[in-house]
């Protein structure tokens, strides 16, 4: 029939055209990177079985880890506060009540050992040029520093929630949090939560005064936090929706794919951990994703039956006209 | 007919006052669309270049953008004048040499720190390097700092505005136009 | 002064007053299409539709939308697209059918090239349609600025810079358009004021003048076939439904127009809920950042064909070929020297000049959009050489052409 041979070829030059300009020119503009699985391939392999309570001794003691970190869980707290803490290392610390589900075990054991190497900063931190990265390396404690090593991250992976306990928003503030903000609060199962700044959640305050303490709080950190990265790592609100899925897992899991020299670490999550730190920016930037879906199946099947109708009428009046 | 002719003549006329009352109209809706005053004021900045100090690196500003201000000392003028290529950057006002730049990396527009005992600038973004001339000396930017249009006015500095000294950057490529 | 008598009912009332009557008859049941069309005749309709979903979703956003630079951004991605009851679906829609309306424009301007619609006495349809077409995409590109995203800011920046003239050095024209130097406040309210009332007022001035330039000319035909009109309607009005050459507006015409409209809205809302990136780019969910040049600068699909002829050339030559492509399309009743009003299928070369013409247009719009190096830049040239031949070459052509 001759109308749906003209249907055939105006569908034929829309589809070549959006071809062209949508998943043709997207592949000549970025390249394509595949994930690794959060595998960390050239990372060496644990080889040590871990004891907790020994890592417990040396994360305490000889490693020190706790001169810099807080371990809330354990009712330890912050040494310093997240403003004097960028003021000296340029970053805060993290608490590493979560660190255990939340970095991948390789990973954890690499950055203890050599940090830059383990976040991929070598290019910033060059130890012949005096250029020290501010997460002290641990040499060991006098022992067998594979065992030692593994034994910390054994306690770690002891203090730590299990991975089915790891909340989305638990996920972004230990892996993100410190450097990125969300200025969007958002809404989660009938709940509100308060926007995120580099320095935690932002409360609500009933005098302007505190308010604008706070304020002033987040700028100082991310003024020490601009002079270390070099810019300011931008606010992640509208990510999902900026970049997608798949640029932002490739991204966490080696952002010098995308940036040759980039200031911004590896951040070593695990591929679990990943996927709540997604769920998070969905959270956040598209929140009304699930309604989209219900939505669309809806009117989809409405549309559906509006069309049947239309056709039907169609035929109904021409049918006196042929 | 003498009639006719006369309401033709008056309806002509007419015409001729209403469309000079549109010009008018006109006229006053070009100059609503233009910059105001405020935006013009802030379009130009005014730099007293007798206030800054060797080998001290100044942020200024002019419309939103960061300006890196950076008086020379004797040692760097030498360096730079083995450098042709490094002197035609330089400013001369007075005695004093200056770089005077649009302090993003012409890279992807991060912002590069000096440091005053290497006398050179480095992006932390993308580890992109330049000299105290703003001339580029690592990549990735594909050229040297962007010199914002200038003005020599005595021993101020008028950004916003072409000078001659400007124009001639801009012929001999040592700049883009910012 | 017209005799006015009790009213019997509403209905005579009305029909007193403002001769309802009448105009029904006159704008629906005895206006009359030709039968021998095809679905393209119902593209008018699809854009009407779809200009109505855009006025629709337009207002609502509206309604929360805050046109300053400062909360531009978030009061769109935030306020509507979070916050507000279905704000995410009028956002949607709006930004989608901002996207699709173009498809078939362009749909609708191909039909009339192919058909002959726009010759002997059917000039002002195509001119007043090259018309509407304009002002749908200074609409669309005052729109974009709107989210004052990323690419809303690059695209406002360097399209405004094409007014500086290349050499001219027109800075000062840049300038008054812009309200400052760079764009910003007072840019974007101008734009703002643009987008929701001087450009919806003219587009709907223009569908009218559209419409009414229909009406004397009439409707084409699938063959181009001369219609005696006023026979015809009145075989038509006598019974002989099935062997006049013409149908009612209402309901004949409509209800093949809403059959189209329904199958089309299928496609649509599809778009809408399942696959809305291509009309939302991404780019552009970064807010506006004056200190930062995204990689890659390009404006969205439908103007990159013009995009791509400026592109090729050096800053003069292109501008100059770019002012040629935006004003080309209006020349062609004028620059078709043919006497046929016929599908292009029975006309010689011109058969071959449109089908060209449609592959270097998407040519183009491909090469628009890809990095403008190596084998692209150079593809790019010569489909863009290629437009500006085609458009020489088409009064030598169609002169040739022998009367069917």
């Amino acid at each position: 029939m001759k109308e749906l041979f003209i249907l055939a070829v105006v569908t034929f030059f829309t589809l070549l055209t959006y071809w062209l300009v949508e998943p043709f020119a997207h592949s000549q503009m970025h390249k394509h990177i595949e994930s690794e699985g959060f595998a960390y391939k050239d990372l060496p392999a644990l080889t040590k079985k871990g004891d907790a309570a020994r890592g417990k001794e040396l994360v305490m003691g000889a490693g020190a880890c706790a001169g810099c970190h807080g371990i809330k869980v354990e009712g330890m707290p912050a040494p310093m506060d997240p403003v004097t803490a960028a003021q000296s290392y340029g970053v805060n610390p993290p608490d590493l009540s979560n660190a255990g589900v939340v970095f991948d075990p390789k990973f954890l054991a690499a950055l203890i050992k050599n940090p830059a190497h383990a976040l991929m900063v070598e290019h910033k931190f060059d130890p012949a040029k005096g250029q020290m990265h501010p997460m002290t390396q641990f040499y060991g404690a006098g022992g067998d520093l594979d065992q030692e090593v593994a034994d910390m991250v054994a306690y770690l992976q002891s203090i730590a929630p299990k991975a089915e306990e790891l909340t989305p928003v638990m996920a972004f503030e230990t892996a993100c949090g410190r450097c990125h903000a969300i200025h969007y609060p958002y809404v989660k199962e009938g709940e509100a939560y308060p926007a995120w700044t580099q320095i935690g959640e932002k409360p609500a305050f009933k005098k302007k005064q505190n308010a604008l303490a706070f304020e002033q709080k987040v700028l100082d950190y991310q003024d020490a936090l601009t002079k270390y990265m070099g810019t300011l790592p931008p606010d992640l609100s509208m990510y999902i929706r900026s970049r997608g899925e798949h640029h932002i897992k490739t991204f966490m899991e080696n952002p010098q794919n995308y940036l040759k020299g980039t200031a911004m670490p590896r951040v070593g999550v695990t591929a679990e951990a990943a996927d709540k730190v997604i769920e998070h920016l969905e959270d956040v930037g598209d929140s009304k994703r699930h309604e989209r879906a219900s939505v669309g199946a809806n009117v989809m099947i409405y549309i559906f039956i509006f069309a049947i109708f239309a056709i039907l009428w169609k035929k109904e009046v021409w049918r006196d006209l042929h | 007919m003498k009639n006719n002719s006369r309401r033709g003549f008056m309806g002509k006329a007419f015409g001729a006052v209403a469309g000079v009352g549109a010009v008018a109209s006109l006229y006053a809706m070009k100059r609503s669309w233009d910059p105001l005053p405020s935006v013009k004021a802030a379009g130009f900045t005014t730099l007293d270049m007798s206030a800054y100090k060797e080998n001290e690196l100044v942020t200024e500003k002019w419309r939103g953008k960061p300006i890196f201000v950076l008086k020379q000392t004797a040692d760097m003028v030498k360096k730079a004048e083995a450098n042709p290529k490094d002197m035609e950057r330089l400013i001369k006002i007075g005695n004093d040499y200056f770089m005077v730049c649009l302090g993003l990396c012409t890279h992807l527009g991060c912002i590069p720190g000096y440091d005053s005992d290497e006398k050179s600038f480095l992006c932390a973004c993308h580890g992109g390097m330049y000299d105290f001339t703003g001339d580029v000396t690592k990549a990735p930017p594909p050229r040297g700092l962007d010199i914002p249009p200038f003005k020599i006015d005595g021993n101020k500095l008028v950004l916003g505005e072409e000078g001659p000294e400007y124009k001639k950057m801009l012929e001999n490529g040592t700049t883009l136009r910012a | 002064m017209a005799h006015f008598t009790k009213a019997t009912s509403l209905h005579d009332w009305l029909n007193q007053r403002l001769a309802i009557d009448t105009l029904r008859r006159v704008l629906a049941t005895e206006y009359w299409i030709p039968k021998n069309i095809n679905f393209l005749w119902a593209m008018g309709m699809v854009l009407a539709i779809t200009f109505g979903l855009l006025l629709i979703s337009g207002i609502f956003l509206l309604m929360y939308y805050q046109p300053n630079v400062n909360l531009a951004f978030d009061s769109v991605n935030y306020t509507i697209m979070q916050e507000v009851g279905y704000g995410w679906l009028w956002r949607h829609v709006h930004g989608v059918a901002a996207s699709v309306v173009f498809l078939i424009i362009y749909i609708h301007m191909f039909t009339g090239i192919y058909y002959g619609s726009y010759k002997k006495g059917r000039e002002m349809i195509w001119l007043s349609g090259m018309l509407l077409f304009v002002a749908f995409s200074a609409e669309a590109f005052s729109g974009y600025m709107l989210p004052w995203g990323q690419m809303s800011y690059w695209a406002g920046m360097v399209i405004t810079n094409l007014f500086s003239g290349g050499s001219l050095h027109a800075d000062g024209l840049v300038e008054w358009i812009r309200g400052d130097y760079v764009p910003a406040q007072a840019f974007l309210n101008r734009f703002f004021m643009l987008h929701v009332l001087l450009i919806p007022l003219a587009i709907l001035g223009l569908i009218g003048l559209h419409f009414g330039a229909l009406r004397i000319p009439h409707v084409n035909n699938q063959d181009g076939e001369e219609i005696d009109f006023e026979a015809e309607a009145a075989k038509y009005k006598a019974g002989d439904k099935a062997n006049s050459k013409v149908i009612a507006f209402v309901n004949d015409f409509m209800s093949k127009d809403m059959m189209v409209v329904g199958i089309y809205l299928i496609f649509f809302f599809y778009l809408v809920f399942y696959h809305y990136d291509f009309a939302m780019d991404p780019v552009n969910f970064d807010p506006a950042d004056g200190l930062k040049t995204p990689a890659h600068i390009y404006p969205e699909w439908y103007f990159l064909w013009s995009y791509e002829i400026l592109r090729p050339f050096s800053t003069n030559t292109g501008l100059i070929a770019f002012a040629f492509a935006q004003v080309i399309f209006f020349a062609l009743p004028f620059l078709d020297k043919s006497p046929n009003a016929v599908p292009a299928s029975r006309r010689g070369l011109f058969k071959y000049w449109f089908w060209a013409m449609l592959i270097d247009m998407i040519i183009l719009t491909a090469m628009g959009k890809v990095p403008p190096e190596g084998a692209f830049s150079t593809i790019g040239l010569y489909a863009a050489l290629t437009f500006i031949g085609l458009w020489i070459a088409l009064p030598f052509i169609t002169k040739t052409e022998k009367k069917v």
